[in-house]
C-alpha cells in the first residue's frame, strides 16, 4: 500500500473522508466543524465536499451534540460528532456515560449505538485548566464505551476508520500537540484493529508504556537511555478500551522493568490501572518496582513556565527509568 | 377527531391495557414479586394512547422512568414487559434493564430512561435520522413537567428547531416532580409557552381527554411529517399513585387528588363511548375481558420465565 507523509490532522480528515464516501449513514456534527473547518482545522474542506446536511455546524450544545448522536445511532445512522475539547465531556457526561455507554447493555443487546465522539485532548497549548485536561481515565470506568487514543498519523487514520465502523460508542481522543506531527500514512482503505498495542520501539531492558503525546516523550527518552546503554521498549496500547494486556505483559516479561507515563494527574489515572494489571498478572516477571511518571495532582496551569513543569517530559522519564537499574 | 367506532374502541383498549398492566404491577410489587423501583402511569393513560395512535413502527418514541404506558401504546409486548419487570431471562432486556429501561428498537421504542430529561436529545437524534433517511417518520419525546426544567430540554428542542426536525416534545404535566409541585419549580402556568422561545408551536391540552390529546397530537405530528419542524405538546394530567410504588404521595393536596380522580381518563372515556357514542356495554366489556386475559397471560409468562444465567451478566456490554 502506497504511503505518504502527512500531518496527523490530515490523516484524521482522510479517515473521515474515506468513511463519508463509503457509507451514506455516516455524518458529522459539532461546533464550528463546517464553515470554519474545525477549531484545529481537522475538518476543513469537508462541508464543501459533503454539504451542510452531512457536515453539520451545531449550536453550542455539547449535551445535545452527544445526546442526539445516541438517538441517531440507535435509529440507524453512524454519527461522528466532535467535542471541541475533551474537557467538555464533563458537560455531556450523562449523554456519554449514562446513555451511550449503557444503551446496548440496558436493552439486553437489542440496540446498537454506532457513534464516534472525537475530542481534542491534552495540555501544551497554554489554554489553562478547562481546555487542557487528559480525562481519559474518567470514561474508562464506564463499560460500554471504547476509547482510542492514537499517537501517530498512521494510527490516527487506521483507528478512526475502525472506530466509525464499530457498532459501539467510541471516544476518539486526538492530542492537540499531535495535530501538526508528520508521519507516513497508507493510502485508501486502512484499518487498525482495536485492542492491538503497537511496539513503537523495541528494547530489552525496560518497558515504557504510554499513549497519545506521551508516546513521543517516551521515544525521546528511549534515545537518551540508549546513549547510556539502556534499551527501552516503548509500548503504545493505541486503544485503552479494549486494552491489549497480552502485548503489555509480554514486554514486561522480556524486560522485567516498567515505567508507565501519562499526561494526566497521577491519582485515579489510567497508569494506575495498567500497573494494577501488571501486578496482578505479571508480578513474577518484575525485577524492580513499577514506576509512574505523571502530571502532579493539580489542575493544568496557564503560565508556560508552570505548564512546562506540569507536563511529563523525556528527562523525567529518563531519570525515573534509571532508578530501576 | 376519531369518531369511527373501531378507532374509538382501539383507543379504549390501549388505555385499558395500560391501566390493567399498571394495576397488576402495583399488586405484584406489593407482593414483592417485582424488585427495584416501579413508577406507574396510572391516571396518565390518555396521553400515551392519544399520541401513539398516530404512530407506526417507522416512528420513534423516547420514554421515561414512568414509561410502561408509552411503550404499551407504541405496541410493546406485554409478556416481555412483565418478564422484564420481574428481572427474568425472557424479559425485553434479558433482565438487564428492568422497569426503567424497556426498549424495542424494531417498534421504534428507544427506551424508557432512568435519567429525568435523558430522552430529549435522543429523540432529537432519532428525528434527525428520520429526516436524513427520508423515512417520513417522526420522533416523539415523552417526559414530565419535572424534566422540562432540565438543560437537555433547552438544548435538544433548540437543536430540533434550528434543524427543522420531525419531532414532537410531549410534556406530561402531572403537576409534580416527585414531591415538588410545578408551581414551585417554575414560573409559567402553561409549560407549552416555552415553544415561543424556540419559534415553534406550543399547545396545551387536557391530558385526561384521550380525544383531545389525539386531535392536538395529530396536528403536530402531521406538521412534523410535512417537514415543518418540531413542536411542544403539553398534556395536563395527574398521577394517581405516588412517585414510585411505596411512596404514599402525601404531598399531593387531598382536594386536588379528589378533583383529578373525578377526571380519571378511563371511566371518562368509557362513559363517552357508552353514553355519547352509544356503544353497547357488551362490546366494551368484551375488550376489557380480552385485556384481562392478556394481563393474566403476561404474569404467567413472567412467572414461568427462568432467571437469567449469572454468566449472562458479562454479555451485551459491547455489540
Amino acid at each position: 500500500m502506497e504511503e505518504r507523509s502527512m500531518w496527523f490532522s490530515e490523516a484524521i480528515r482522510e479517515a473521515l473522508r474515506n468513511e463519508m464516501l463509503r457509507d451514506p449513514n455516516v455524518y458529522m456534527a459539532g461546533e464550528d466543524i463546517g464553515i470554519m473547518g474545525g477549531s484545529f482545522g481537522v475538518t476543513s474542506g469537508m462541508i464543501e465536499e459533503f454539504g451542510p446536511e452531512r457536515v453539520i455546524d451545531t449550536p453550542i450544545s455539547e449535551t445535545a451534540i452527544v445526546g442526539h448522536a445516541v438517538g441517531a445511532a440507535a435509529a440507524g445512522m453512524r454519527p461522528v460528532v466532535e467535542l471541541m475539547f475533551s474537557d467538555f465531556m464533563m458537560v455531556c457526561g450523562d449523554e456519554l456515560m449514562n446513555q451511550a455507554a449503557k444503551m446496548h447493555f440496558m436493552f439486553g443487546g437489542k440496540a446498537k449505538v454506532p457513534m464516534v465522539v472525537r475530542a481534542a485532548i491534552g495540555a501544551g497549548t497554554r489554554a489553562a485548566a478547562q481546555h487542557s485536561q487528559s480525562p481519559e481515565a474518567m470514561i474508562l470506568n464506564f463499560p460500554g464505551l471504547k476509547v482510542a487514543y492514537p499517537s501517530t498519523p498512521r494510527d490516527a487514520k487506521g483507528l478512526l476508520i475502525t472506530a466509525i465502523r464499530d457498532d459501539n460508542p467510541v471516544v476518539f481522543l486526538e492530542h492537540k500537540q499531535l495535530y501538526w506531527f508528520m508521519g507516513d500514512v497508507p493510502e485508501g482503505e486502512f484499518t487498525i484493529p482495536f485492542g492491538k498495542a503497537d511496539i513503537k520501539r523495541a528494547g530489552k531492558d525496560v518497558t515504557l508504556i504510554a499513549w497519545g503525546a506521551m508516546v513521543g516523550v517516551c521515544l525521546e527518552a528511549a534515545e537518551a537511555l540508549a546513549e547510556e546503554g539502556i534499551e527501552a521498549e516503548v509500548v503504545d496500547p493505541r486503544t485503552l478500551a479494549p486494552l491489549d494486556k497480552e502485548t503489555i505483559l509480554a514486554s514486561v516479561k522480556k524486560t522485567g522493568k516498567v515505567v508507565v507515563v501519562q499526561e494526566a494527574p497521577k491519582t485515579g489515572g489510567f497508569a494506575g490501572e495498567i500497573i494494577a494489571t501488571i501486578a496482578e498478572e505479571g508480578f513474577d516477571y518484575l525485577d524492580a518496582p513499577i514506576k509512574r511518571v505523571c502530571a502532579p495532582d493539580t489542575p493544568v496551569p496557564f503560565s508556560p513556565v508552570l505548564e512546562n513543569a506540569y507536563i511529563p517530559d523525556a528527562q523525567r522519564v529518563v531519570t525515573t527509568a534509571k532508578e530501576l537499574f | 377527531m376519531a369518531k369511527d367506532k373501531e378507532q374509538l374502541l382501539a383507543l379504549y383498549e390501549t388505555m385499558f391495557k395500560i391501566r390493567r398492566f399498571e394495576e397488576k404491577a402495583s399488586e405484584l410489587f406489593a407482593d414483592t414479586l417485582i424488585p427495584g423501583f416501579v413508577h406507574l402511569y396510572l391516571g396518565e393513560e390518555a396521553v400515551a394512547t392519544g399520541v401513539c395512535s398516530h404512530l407506526s413502527n417507522k416512528d420513534y418514541i423516547t420514554s421515561t422512568h414512568r414509561g410502561h404506558g408509552h411503550v404499551i401504546a407504541k405496541g410493546a409486548d406485554l409478556n416481555l414487559m412483565m418478564a422484564e419487570l420481574f428481572g427474568k431471562k425472557d424479559g425485553y432486556c434479558k433482565g438487564k434493564g428492568g422497569s426503567m429501561h424497556i426498549a424495542d428498537v424494531e417498534k421504534g421504542i428507544l427506551g424508557a430512561n432512568g435519567i429525568v430529561g435523558g430522552g430529549h436529545a435522543i429523540a432529537t437524534g432519532a428525528a434527525l435520522a428520520c429526516k436524513m433517511q427520508q423515512t417520513g417518520g417522526v420522533a416523539i419525546c415523552f417526559f414530565g413537567d419535572g424534566a422540562s426544567n432540565r438543560g437537555t430540554f433547552h438544548e435538544a428542542i433548540n437543536m430540533a428547531s434550528a434543524w427543522t426536525l420531525p419531532a414532537v416534545y410531549v410534556i406530561e404535566n402531572n403537576c409534580f416532580g416527585i414531591s415538588c409541585c410545578i408551581d414551585k419549580a417554575c414560573n409559567v402556568k402553561d409549560l407549552s409557552v416555552r415553544g415561543a422561545a424556540y419559534g415553534i408551536p406550543g399547545v396545551t391540552v387536557d391530558g385526561n381527554d384521550v380525544l383531545a390529546v389525539r386531535e392536538a397530537a395529530g396536528k403536530l405530528i402531521e406538521r412534523a411529517r410535512k417537514g415543518e419542524g418540531p413542536s411542544i405538546l403539553e398534556c395536563k394530567t395527574w398521577r394517581h399513585h405516588g412517585h414510585f410504588e411505596g411512596d404514599p404521595g402525601d404531598y399531593k393536596p387531598a382536594d386536588q387528588q379528589e378533583a383529578w380522580l373525578a377526571k380519571d381518563p378511563l371511566p371518562r372515556f368509557r362513559s363517552y363511548l357508552a353514553d355519547t357514542q352509544k356503544i353497547a356495554l357488551k362490546e366494551i366489556e368484551g375488550i376489557e375481558a380480552k385485556v384481562n386475559t392478556l394481563i393474566t397471560a403476561a404474569v404467567e409468562f413472567a412467572t414461568n420465565s427462568p432467571d437469567p444465567d449469572p454468566e449472562s451478566l458479562l454479555e451485551n456490554v459491547y455489540a
